[in-house]
C-alpha cells in the first residue's frame, strides 16, 4: 500500500523542539525496514501561491486557499504492507509529537 | 421428514447466535469481500428457514449453514463475473478443508483465529467509533442493519451508509485483516473491549437485545483469548451489572443499588460473574470495576456492604485511570464508610473539577439527607434536578425531594 503523509502543524503540540538528527534517524529506520520513502519539507505559506480559473479567467492569489492556523509543513510518500505498519512507522516521526501527521492512502488513477 | 417450524427457527436462531461470526469471517478470508461475505451468510440463513421445515433439520446444522454460505458466495461471485481462476482458488481452499468443516478439530484453531481477526478488524482505531460499533454488531454478531439502526435511533439508510463507508475504509486504507501482533495486542484489545462495553451500556438501560449481544461477544472474546484478564474482567463486570437489570427500575424510576430489592437480582448472572472474576489473574481497570460490582453483589444490604474494600478498590482504580468521576464515587464510598461529613468534605474539594456534573449535587444531597441536614439536602436535589434531562433520573430525584419535604 502506498500512503501520502501530510506533515502538519498542530495547535496542541507536545512541549519541546525537534532535536537535530531526529528526522535523519526516522528516514534511516524506514530504509532499514524496507519502507520506501520519498518526501521533503515545504516552504512556509508566505511563499505559497494559489491558482484558480473562474469563467475562463485566471485568478492568482498569495498564500493558501483558506486561512488556517494549521498548515502542511512537509510530505512523505511511503510504501507499507498495511495501515498498521504505516501507523507504527509514522508514530516515530518527530512531527508526530510536535505537530500531527495525516496518513492518506493513494488512489491511483492509472493514467 | 418435516420439522416443526418453531423447532426450525429455534435451531436457526441458536446457530445464528453461535456461528454467524465464524461463517462470515471464514468467507471474508476466502473472498476478501466484506459485503459479499455478509450477504452470502444472510442468504444461507434465509435458505435454512425456507428449506428445513420441509426437508428436515440437517444432522450438523452449523456445517450445513457454513457450506451453504460458501456456495452462496461462489454463486454471487459467479454472477458478478469473477474470473474462473479466483473461483478455482476458493474451491481449492475448500477441498483442503480450510473452510466448511465446522467442528473439525484439526482446523478449529484456524476458524477461531478467523473470528478474532474479524473482531479486531471491526474495532480498528482508524475507524470512527460509531462505525466500529456498527460493524461489530453487523459482521461479528449478525444483527441486521434495521436492528442496529433502531438500537441507535438512526434511520436505516444512515446506518447502511455508515457500514458501507466502514467496509470501504478497511479496503481503501489498507486496514489489515488480522490478529494484532504481540506489541499491539494489549492496546487493540482495550479498543475491542471498549466497543463491547459501549454496546452493553447502550443495551443495559432499555434495549436488552444489545446487552445480550454484548454478553455473547464478550464471552466469545474470553473463549478466544482465555489468558487475557481484562476480557474476563469486562465479562464479569457485564454479568454483575446485568444481574441487577430486573431491580433497577421501578415504576419508571431508577433505583440506586441501596434502594433496589436484592431478591430481584439474578443469582445465575451473579454466580457466573463472580466465577469469571475469580478466574482473572491481573488487576486491570475492568477487573477492578468488576471487583467493585462484586462487593455489592455479595452484600445483602447497603449497610452490610464492605465499604472499606470498595474504597481500597477505588484507590487502586484511581492509580490506573485517574478521573474526577472515580474520585466522586470514592468520596461517596468514604461517606458510607466514615459517615456523611467525611464524604461531603471530599466532594466539596472535588466540585471545581466537576462543574455542571449532575451527580455532584445528587451525591451531596444524599449525604446531607443522611446527615439529617434536610433543607441543605433539598437545595442540592433541586440543583441536581436542574442539570438532569433523563426522565428516569428525574423521577428518582423528584421522589427523593418529595420524601424529604414530607
Amino acid at each position: 500500500m502506498e500512503y501520502m503523509l501530510f506533515i502538519a502543524s498542530d495547535q496542541n503540540p507536545e512541549p519541546g523542539v525537534e532535536q537535530p538528527g531526529e528526522i535523519q534517524a526516522w528516514v534511516e529506520e524506514g530504509r532499514q525496514r524496507g519502507i520506501s520513502i520519498r518526501g521533503d519539507r515545504l516552504r512556509p505559506i508566505e511563499d505559497a501561491t494559489t491558482v484558480r480559473v473562474r469563467g475562463g479567467e485566471l485568478l492568482v492569489t498569495d498564500g493558501p486557499f483558506t486561512e488556517s492556523k494549521e498548515w502542511i509543513a512537509g510530505y512523505d510518500l511511503i510504501e507499507c504492507t498495511d495501515l498498521d505498519q504505516a501507523i507504527d512507522y509514522v508514530s516515530r516521526h518527530p512531527m508526530a509529537k510536535f505537530g500531527r501527521i495525516e496518513i492518506r492512502p493513494m488512489w491511483p488513477l492509472d493514467l | 421428514m418435516n420439522a416443526d417450524f418453531a423447532a426450525v427457527s429455534g435451531v436457526v436462531a441458536a446457530v445464528h447466535r453461535a456461528e454467524w461470526g465464524r461463517i462470515v469471517s471464514g468467507l471474508i478470508r476466502l473472498t476478501g469481500d466484506w459485503a459479499l461475505a455478509e450477504d452470502a451468510a444472510q442468504d444461507a440463513f434465509a435458505t435454512a428457514l425456507e428449506r428445513w421445515p420441509e426437508g428436515g433439520i440437517p444432522g450438523n446444522p452449523a456445517a450445513w449453514l457454513a457450506l451453504t454460505a460458501r456456495n452462496k458466495a461462489i454463486d454471487r461471485l459467479r454472477s458478478a463475473g469473477t474470473e474462473r481462476r479466483k473461483l478455482g482458488e476458493i474451491a481449492a481452499l475448500e477441498e483442503v478443508g480450510i473452510f466448511g468443516e465446522v467442528g473439525m478439530p484439526t482446523i478449529e484453531t484456524d476458524i477461531e483465529d478467523d473470528r478474532l481477526r474479524l473482531i479486531f478488524t471491526c474495532c480498528h482505531p482508524a475507524l470512527p467509533l460509531p462505525a466500529r460499533v456498527a460493524l461489530t454488531l453487523r459482521t461479528v454478531a449478525g444483527l441486521t442493519v434495521a436492528e442496529i439502526a433502531s438500537a441507535f435511533l438512526v434511520p436505516e439508510t444512515t446506518m447502511a451508509q455508515r457500514l458501507v463507508r466502514a467496509r470501504r475504509k478497511i479496503e481503501n486504507a489498507g486496514i489489515p485483516y488480522r490478529i494484532p501482533p504481540a506489541e499491539l495486542l494489549e492496546e487493540r484489545l482495550d479498543g475491542v473491549l471498549a466497543v463491547l462495553y459501549l454496546v452493553f451500556n447502550e443495551g443495559y438501560s432499555s434495549r436488552s437485545h444489545l446487552a445480550a449481544t454484548a454478553l455473547d461477544l464478550a464471552t466469545a472474546v474470553v473463549d478466544l483469548m482465555p489468558l487475557e484478564s481484562e476480557a474476563r474482567g469486562l465479562l464479569a463486570l457485564m454479568l454483575l451489572q446485568n444481574s441487577r437489570r430486573g431491580a433497577r427500575v421501578s415504576g419508571g424510576e431508577l433505583l440506586t443499588i441501596e434502594e433496589q430489592d436484592r431478591s430481584f437480582w439474578d443469582a445465575a448472572d451473579i454466580q457466573r460473574g463472580l466465577a469469571m472474576l475469580a478466574s482473572a489473574r491481573d488487576r486491570g481497570a475492568y477487573v477492578l470495576q468488576a471487583s467493585l460490582a462484586a462487593c455489592h453483589a455479595r452484600a445483602s444490604s447497603a449497610e452490610t456492604t464492605d465499604w472499606r474494600r470498595i474504597v481500597a478498590l477505588y484507590d487502586e482504580l484511581l492509580v490506573r485511570t485517574p478521573s474526577p468521576v472515580i474520585e466522586l464515587n470514592r468520596a461517596i464510598a468514604i461517606g458510607m464508610r466514615d459517615g456523611p461529613d467525611a464524604g461531603l468534605a471530599l466532594i466539596d474539594a472535588l466540585e471545581p473539577r466537576l462543574l455542571g456534573y449532575r451527580l455532584v449535587p445528587a451525591a451531596q444531597a444524599d449525604l446531607l439527607r443522611r446527615a439529617g441536614r434536610t433543607s441543605a439536602a433539598a437545595a442540592r436535589y433541586r440543583e441536581a434536578l436542574a442539570l438532569t434531562t433523563d426522565p428516569a433520573d428525574h423521577a428518582q430525584l423528584e421522589r427523593r425531594l418529595a420524601e424529604l419535604e414530607a
